[in-house]
């Protein structure tokens, strides 16, 4: 069988020559094409990439290659919507409160001065996220007044991103969270994702370490249920284990990394994911 | 080939791929490999951007 695939990258990590590998061995016609070397004339002319698998790890680079492809009608996966939706905290946060998907709670503020006020009224301790941004980076947890001001003053100085104050509660949970990748409709691997050593964070950019987690039903009907809020077809779930709500979704992410999913899990998620690509052609 | 920081000796492995990035053994420092005409040849590879991730 030969199917013409793109795979758009900026940088090549173990996941995306997984996924040259697997649509070699399947007889896929895929070529690898990084990003850094595109420029595409917005206008009506034909683009000759089949299916793109959107895999720029620079969320801007993702973010606009995908509405300039996606509009000259190449089939992106994900799309542009889920691009937009997942890629900000916030706006996936109002998604899944308006389809009734159990998240943590959250609260925006426009400055330094509502948002310590914000704080003052909800009380510490609270976790300060930006709402672009990956790995756990630039995410405080707010312990106190003092150190609230400091992390905000700082912040008054960066990009003007930085001064949306994000602000989700520290949800009591054990020290872990769950990695589930979707693709479609079903959960086809799940991770818990532990804390590494002195860290609260359990993301694996910050040393955390994996395990199997068990995908049950309870686990895949809320993954579904995420997904579709942000219109995905392959997306990474985070969710939390609250010991009051059970389990929450606190991020989607929309170009997820799986390398640690595969290894614990053996599952074959790039195959998985150039069989959906394949199938959704249009 | 010859890493261009500190000149340790770098083997990309054999299924390395163009624009793949790869570390030094000897100092750390990371190169982006892109082909050149007599093979693969090393360029400093982009640090960390504030808007990588997943």
């Amino acid at each position: 069988m030969s199917s013409r695939l793109s795979i758009l990258y900026d940088t090549i990590r173990w996941e995306e020559k997984a996924l040259f590998d697997a649509a070699k061995t399947k007889g896929v016609d895929a070529k690898m094409v990084d990003c850094k070397n595109l420029f595409v004339n917005l206008d009506k002319s034909k683009e000759d990439f089949g299916t793109v698998i959107q895999r720029c790890v620079s969320y801007y680079r993702s973010l606009h290659s995908t509405a300039a492809l996606e509009g000259k009608g190449v089939n992106v996966i994900n799309s542009l919507n889920t691009s937009i939706f997942a890629g900000n905290k916030l706006f996936t946060h109002m998604l899944l409160v308006k389809h009734g998907i159990p998240t943590p709670f959250s609260a925006v503020a426009f400055s330094e001065d509502a948002a310590l006020g914000l704080l003052e009224k909800r009380g510490y301790p609270m976790v300060l996220k930006p709402t672009i941004g990956s790995w756990g980076r630039m995410i405080a947890l707010l312990k106190d007044h003092d150190s609230a001001q400091g992390i905000m003053e700082t912040r008054e100085r960066m990009y003007p991103i930085y001064q949306v104050y994000y602000l989700e509660e520290f949800v009591n949970r054990p020290p872990r969270d769950i990695r589930a990748i979707m693709i479609e409709d079903r959960v086809v691997a799940a991770i818990y994702r532990y804390s590494g050593d002195g860290q609260w964070k359990t993301n694996m950019a910050l040393g955390g370490r994996a395990e199997e987690c068990k995908i049950t039903k309870e686990l895949e009907d809320v993954c579904v249920k995420a997904k579709n809020a942000v219109q995905g077809q392959i997306v990474g779930i985070d969710l939390m284990e609250s010991k009051e709500k059970g389990l929450v979704v606190h991020e989607i992410n929309n170009t997820t990394e799986y390398k640690n999913t595969v290894r614990v899990t053996g599952v074959d998620i790039p195959a998985l994911m150039i069989d959906y690509a394949i199938k959704s052609r249009k | 080939m010859k890493c261009p920081e500190c000149d340790a000796n770098i083997n990309p492995p054999k299924d390395s791929m163009e624009g793949e990035i790869i570390t030094c053994p000897d100092c750390g420092a990371s190169f982006e490999l892109t082909k050149g005409s007599s093979g693969f040849e090393l360029k400093p590879a982009q640090t960390v951007g504030e808007d990588w991730g997943q």
